[in-house]
Order: structure tokens, then sequence, then C-alpha cells
């Protein structure tokens, strides 16, 4: 067990340093620190002066791979690759290109992420897994026909629209929570409902319809016709043997999303003035911070390998059949 | 002659046609293929739906043929002298509706409105008054407006409702006509049949969804000239028409993105499915590499970056219109490079079961080589697969556009798109009075090219993937497809 755990952290290592390597190369090779300071200083002409000024601030001034102007080791340590890409396996994410400490960012909009991202998945899929329990009750059904269709519906209708009409009547309309905006403390309950609730709405249809086939396949094995047979009621099969048994995929699937919850919810944040990650992550792209931007993928891939590497213990904590060698 | 212009996103499409043909007439000559096609073709809810997409993809194809209009020779020019063409890109879609294009009034009004929708200091009698200004276009013809307004559209809407309602009736009498003959029954029998159900095609549900339709086109049709049915946006253009423009740019990035996904997931999945070892071990890294990448940030990241080459090559690009292109081109192209991993890990999986077939160890055992044993016994057996992914991923697709243009590394600001119309009816929405009609036509769009969209998905998914069809709604008394065991 021991031993496997420890190969699938290394494997996740050797992704990080494929990825490291990737965001080098997009950000460094194809595109030269000039043209990050042409763009960062913007307008057409802008003059060398400017240019190396720009990059000397920031530290872009040195050569990608290899320093020939330096003595012995500093020939390779004293270059950008040294200097800016692998600081960031020490979670040591540096200065962003406005010149804002980067780790402190993350620290402080850390909370109001997860204060955010944390209800609204574990909300999420207690509702979806309800509704789904629902949809399977009444299945062959007009019950189940209309719901379907109605998640179909709301799969179809992109998220954009659900924080926008949501805003409109509950803000605008109805006046019942603040548009947007985010306070410390308790307070910050007020402002979280509405994305919370909106983020729940706007994954419904897929996941419901999801966790739908999930339950239908679980219900047409042996167990449950056992379960039947035995003479109990539909409903305490579905809602003891069936649940029970799907609950298993479902945490387990959980899991694997968990991680990434810390990155924050891009469109939510932003809309919603919440300020976390995710809105940090949106001002860097606009704000074209390259630094900001780099980090953020590193981080976003590290923890996407940390769910990966906790859903691979989570099996084998869960399911006893699965062995890990 | 005018002087054609080729977009890439034109060509792109024109080729996707061209595939699309030629995978018809493929799927017409395969037994297995026609047949499992004739499972999506009974199910109603799937072909209405492909009426809908028929009508989208002739718009974006119809927005997909551009030109440089030629302009009237100068007075004094010489006869010999050099063609001069305009320095605007219209597309035939444009042409057609001229009308409405050109019909630009100064900032926002309502829907059908004849006056504008914010004051304005006008004088009137020689004394300054703030007032409600006349459109330059909507309600034109109209002298009194405060009384003739209400009467006018009623009228209109009853005179094109009752033409498109003359048409339907004539087209589809003349339809069952036709139809009775060529079965020798008489008119009302084989009518019933048709409208029962009892013909290859589900006819009531195609009917219905045509005659929707084509009402709702000849409502348009008979108000369209005189008002904007829609309303305008911010800088006073048609929202219908804007709506319009867009169905090509999601048309674009759902197809475009899709087709771009399956060279690179077909060439990895089937190598690293076939060969296993250590070409498994190095596809399943750089697939693992990518998709641990969040996608929005890895799109940003390749956006910026051609954001960036596009800045610096601007001689590449003659007109505005072609840079946005080249934009919209690549962001399909990137779509579908970083999207490529979900394809190819189902595709590695279906090529590793498919590979300890008999049939593909009698192959190795005869001596075929491994590309032959690739190309003609593993390719044709996967391509289900591909079908299905692709028309899954498309509306998820056209979705994501609104959310990248949101971020802002979506579609050159300049191209029409839903993504685009979406944010900026973020301000309009928190106005008071509300701006409302942006947002609902946008709306009303998307949510019909996306719903119909799902709905072809899900019954070509069941026609590929008898396992989906469990999971099939049968609410009791309804009538149940005709499974395609039993027939």
């Amino acid at each position: 067990m021991l031993n496997y755990i420890i190969r699938r952290v290394l494997y996740g290592l050797l992704i990080l340093i494929g990825v490291n390597l990737l965001t080098f190369i997009l950000f460094f090779a194809v595109n030269t620190p000039d043209d990050m300071a042409r763009i960062n200083i913007g307008g057409k002409r802008v003059s060398a002066d400017a240019i190396a000024k720009w990059k000397t601030q920031r530290g872009y001034d040195k050569p990608l791979l290899f320093n020939e102007q330096a003595q012995g080791v500093e020939k390779l340590s004293k270059t950008l690759f040294v200097e800016r890409s692998l600081p960031l396996f020490a979670l040591q994410f540096g200065a962003s290109d406005t010149g804002r400490d980067i780790g402190y960012e993350l620290r402080q909009r850390a909370l109001p992420s997860l204060a955010l991202a944390l209800p609204t998945f574990l909300l999420g899929v207690f509702v979806v897994v309800v509704v789904s329990l629902i949809m399977v009750f009444f299945r062959n059904t007009y019950v189940e026909f209309w719901s379907v269709a109605f998640a179909v519906f709301l799969l179809s209708v992109s998220g954009l629209f659900y924080i926008i009409a949501g805003q409109f009547l509950f803000s605008t309309v109805l006046k019942l929570v603040p548009a947007s905006g985010f306070a410390g403390g308790l307070d910050m309950v007020v402002f979280l409902l509405l994305p919370v609730a909106i983020g729940i709405v706007s994954r419904m249809g897929g996941e419901a319809l999801f966790y739908r086939t999930m339950f239908l396949e679980e219900i047409g094995k042996d167990y449950v016709r056992t379960a039947r047979s035995k003479g109990l009621s539909e409903s305490v099969v579905l809602f003891r043997h069936v649940l029970g048994n799907a609950l298993l995929p479902i945490l387990t699937s959980t899991v694997a999303v968990l991680p990434l919850l810390f990155m924050g919810a891009l469109i939510m944040e932003s809309f919603f003035g919440i300020p976390g990650l995710g809105s940090f992550t949106i001002d860097a792209i606009n704000g074209q911070d390259f630094a900001v931007v780099r980090a953020m993928v590193f981080l976003g891939s590290a923890l996407y390998i940390l769910g990966l590497v906790l859903t691979d213990i989570s099996y084998t904590l869960a399911d006893p059949r699965v062995r890990l060698a | 002659m005018p002087k054609f212009v080729l977009l890439a996103t034109d060509l792109a499409l024109y080729f996707q046609m061209l595939v699309l043909v030629l995978y018809v007439r493929h799927a017409l000559r395969t037994p297995l293929l026609r047949q499992s096609w004739r499972y999506v073709q009974r199910d109603g809810a799937a072909m209405s739906a492909a009426v809908v997409l028929v009508v989208f993809l002739l718009i974006a194809l119809l927005d997909s043929v551009h030109f440089r209009p030629r302009l009237p020779p100068a007075p004094d020019a010489a006869p010999a002298a050099e063609i001069a063409y305009s320095t605007r890109t219209l597309s035939v879609l444009d042409v057609l509706l001229t009308g409405p294009r050109e019909a630009r009034e100064k900032t926002y009004s309502v829907p059908l409105a004849t006056h504008q929708f914010s004051k304005e200091s006008m004088q009137r009698e020689g004394v300054t008054v703030r007032d409600f200004p006349r459109l330059q276009y909507g309600g034109r013809h109209l002298e009194q407006p405060q009384e003739q307004w209400g009467g006018d559209v009623l009228r209109r809407s009853v005179n094109g409702l009752g033409s498109g309602l003359l048409v339907v009736v004539l087209g589809a009498a003349l339809l069952l006509l036709r139809q009775s003959q060529r079965s020798g029954q008489a008119f009302m029998p084989s009518a019933l049949d048709l409208w029962q159900g009892r013909s290859a095609l589900p006819w009531r549900a195609i009917g219905v969804t045509l005659t929707v339709l084509l009402l709702l086109v000849a409502w348009v049709a008979a108000l369209w000239p005189y008002y904007h049915i829609m309303g305008t946006d911010q800088t006073g253009n048609d929202v219908l028409f804007v709506c319009l423009k867009s169905v090509r740019t999601a048309v674009v990035i759902g197809s475009l993105a899709t087709i771009a996904t399956i060279p690179l997931a077909l060439l990895f999945g089937i190598l690293a499915g076939y060969f296993k070892g250590w070409v498994d071990d190095g596809i399943q890294y750089a697939y693992t590499v990518l998709s641990s990448i969040p996608s929005v940030l890895l799109i940003s990241a390749f956006v910026l970056m051609i954001q960036v080459f596009i800045d610096k090559n601007p001689q590449w690009f003659e007109t505005g219109l072609e840079r946005a292109d080249i934009r919209l081109f690549l962001l399909a192209t990137i779509l579908g490079l970083t999207g490529w991993a979900q394809l190819a890990r189902l595709l590695r999986a279906e090529t590793l079961k498919l590979g300890e077939l008999e049939y593909v160890q009698a192959a190795r055992a005869f001596g075929v080589s491994h590309a032959g044993i690739m190309r003609r016994h593993l390719l044709p057996n996967v391509t289900h697969i591909i079908v299905i992914v692709a028309v899954l991923d498309f509306s998820g697709l056209v979705l994501y556009e609104a959310v990248l243009s949101y971020v802002g590394v979506g579609v050159d600001p300049n191209t029409q798109s839903f993504g685009t119309m979406i944010n900026s009816a973020r301000n309009e929405m928190s106005r008071d009075p509300v701006i409302w009609w942006t947002l609902s036509t946008a709306f009303a769009f998307m949510v019909a090219l996306v719903l119909s969209m799902t709905l072809f998905a899900s019954a070509v998914r069941e026609a590929f993937d008898p396992r989906a069809r469990a999971y099939r709604v049968r609410p009791a008394g309804a009538s149940t497809l005709p499974s395609q065991e039993a027939a």
C-alpha cells in the first residue's frame, strides 16, 4: 500500500515536471519576454529601453536555459528556467508582473474561494443525489419523463444565464441578497447564498442525468432483485440497498474534485465580486499577468494530481476488492 | 463579379461539409451503419432536433460565403481602369438581410419600438425639449405611431402568420397527396398512417417542427422590414440580425473544435491501445499532463500566445475581419488540441479490448503489418465512439465559448457571438429600466441550438451504444420506439 502510494506520488511529480516544462515553453520560448514586455507596456511602438527596463525590474532579463556570461554553476542557475520555473516546486511563487507577492495573495484568497466552492460542491452533491433518486423512484412514469426533459433543458442553458438571471431576479428585483461583494466572518453567508444556489442549479441538469444512469445501472443488479423478492418495499430497496451501494462510487469520485475546490470558481467569483482565487486568475488573464497565470497553472495541476492520488487511496479504503500492488 | 474572400473558417466549414457528405455516402453503403442511423431516424425528438439543426447549419453556411462587392466605377474613370472592390467583406447572409443590416439606429430600442429607448434633447417648435426621439428605421412608415402602432403590428402579424399557415397547409396537402398516390392508398388513410407513425420517419414530429419554424419565419418576414423585431443593441444594431450572425460563430466553434480533436485522439488512442508497453506509457503521460492543467488556464495561455502572434504579424491580415477570423480559427483549433485527451482515453480502452479479439490475432498471424491492422481492422471498429463523442461535445463547446468570451480569451471582440452578447448583457441587466431583449434573444437562440444538439446527440448515442438504450425514459402508456432488435 505504502509502496503504491509512493509510486503514485512519484508519478505525480513526473507529471508536474511535464506541466512545468510545457508552461515554460508556452510562456517563454514561444513568446519571448520581449513580447510580454511589449504587451504589458502597451502601445505599438515601445522603445527598446522601456522593454529592457521592464525586463530588469521583473527579473526577465536573463537567458532562457543557458547563461554564457556567468561563471561555473551559475551558467545554469542564472537563467529564467531555474529562477522562474523551478521555485514553483517549493511553492515559491515569487512576485507577479505587477509586483505583488503571489504567495501572499494565494493565502489571502484561498479562504473566500473555499467558502464559496465547498458548500456549492457538498450541497450540490446532496441535492443532485436526492433529485436523481426521485427520478429513479418514479421511473417509467410521466414524472420521470418530465424531470428528465427538464434536466436536459437545464443542461442546455449556459451557466452565465443562470448567474445573470439569478442576480437580476434576487438582487435587483426582489432585493433579497446583495448583488455582489464579500465580508469576513458570519456576514459572508448573505453574500454566498445566491452564488451557492446558482452554482447548484447550473450543475444540476447534467449531474442529475449522470447519477440517474448510475442508479439505474445499480438497480438492474442481482442483489436488488433478491431484496425485492424478499418482499421489501420499493422505497426500502431504493433508499437502503441501492443508495448504500451507489454511494461508494459517488464518494470516491468526489474525492478527486475536492482538492480542485481550492482553485475557486472562475466565473462565479468574478460575477459576485468574491475576492477568491478564481477572480484572481481572471484578473491575471485579463491583465495579461503571465507570472500569476503560470503560478495558477502549476497550482491547479498539483491539486489535480493530489486528487488523483487521493482517489486511488480512497478506492482501496472503500472497496477491499481493489488491491494495489 | 465580386471578389470572393476565403476565410480560414470558411475553408474549415467547407471541408467539414465534404467530410459529412463522404461520411453519409459511406454510411449509406455500410449495412451496419445504415441500421444504426435508422435508429436515430425513428426517434421523433431527434428528427425534430435535426430539422432545427439543419436550419442553423444553413444559416452558418450562408454566412460562410464571403466576398467583397465591386464598387461602381468612379464617374471620371477610364473604361479600362482597374476594378475597385469595397473594403468591407460581406457574406451571402449579409446580402440577404441587407435591410435589417443597414437599418442602424443610434442606440437601444425596445423590440418592435417606434421610439428610442433613451431621451434626447430636441428642437420642437423652437423650444428645446427632452423626449424619446423617433427611430430612423423602426416603425418609420407610421405617421401617428401612438394610435397606429398596435393595429399595424397586429395586422402585419396576422398577415405574416396567415400566409405562413397557408404555405404550411398547401405544402402539407401537396406532399400528402403525392404520398397517397405513391402508396396507392386513399388520401385520408395514408395521411393518418403518417400522423400515427406508421412510416419510416416520424413525420408528425418533423411536420410539427417544420410548421412552427415556417410560421416563425413568416412572422419575422412580415415584420422585419418595418420594425426591429427584437429591438436594437447599444450601438443600434438589430439584435435579431446579430443573433443570426452569431450562429456561424457557434457552429464553427462547436464543429471545428470537435473535428480538430479527432486526428490526435485517433492517432494516440489507437497507438497506445495497440502497441501497449512504453508507447502506451508515453501517451498516457502526455494526456495526463494535458488534462491536469485546468482547461480555462491552458486555453487562455494558448490564446494569449496567439494574440501576441497576431499582434506581431499584422501584415498577414488584410482586413479586420480576416484578423478576427484567424483568431476564431485558432481558438477552435486550440480547443481541439487541448481537448483530445478525453477521446484518446476512450479510443485507447476500446482498442485494448479489440486487440485481444480473434480477428485481430488472426490478422497478426497472417502477417498483416501493424499499420494495416490499425487501419483496416481497428479504425473502422472505433469510429462509432468518435461519432458519439463528436455530437456530444458540440453542445458543450458552444456553451464553453460564452464562458471563454467572458474570461476574455474567447473570440475577437468584433466577432459577433453569443458569448459577446451575454457579456454586454451583464451591464444591461443592471440598468433601470432593464434592457432585457439582448439577453433573452441570445438565450432563445442558444437554447434552441444546444437543446437540439443535445437531443440529437442522445439519440445518436443510443443508436451506436446499445447499453445507453437501457436508460431511455419510457413513461407508461407512451408510445415506445420500435426497438432495433424487433425490427
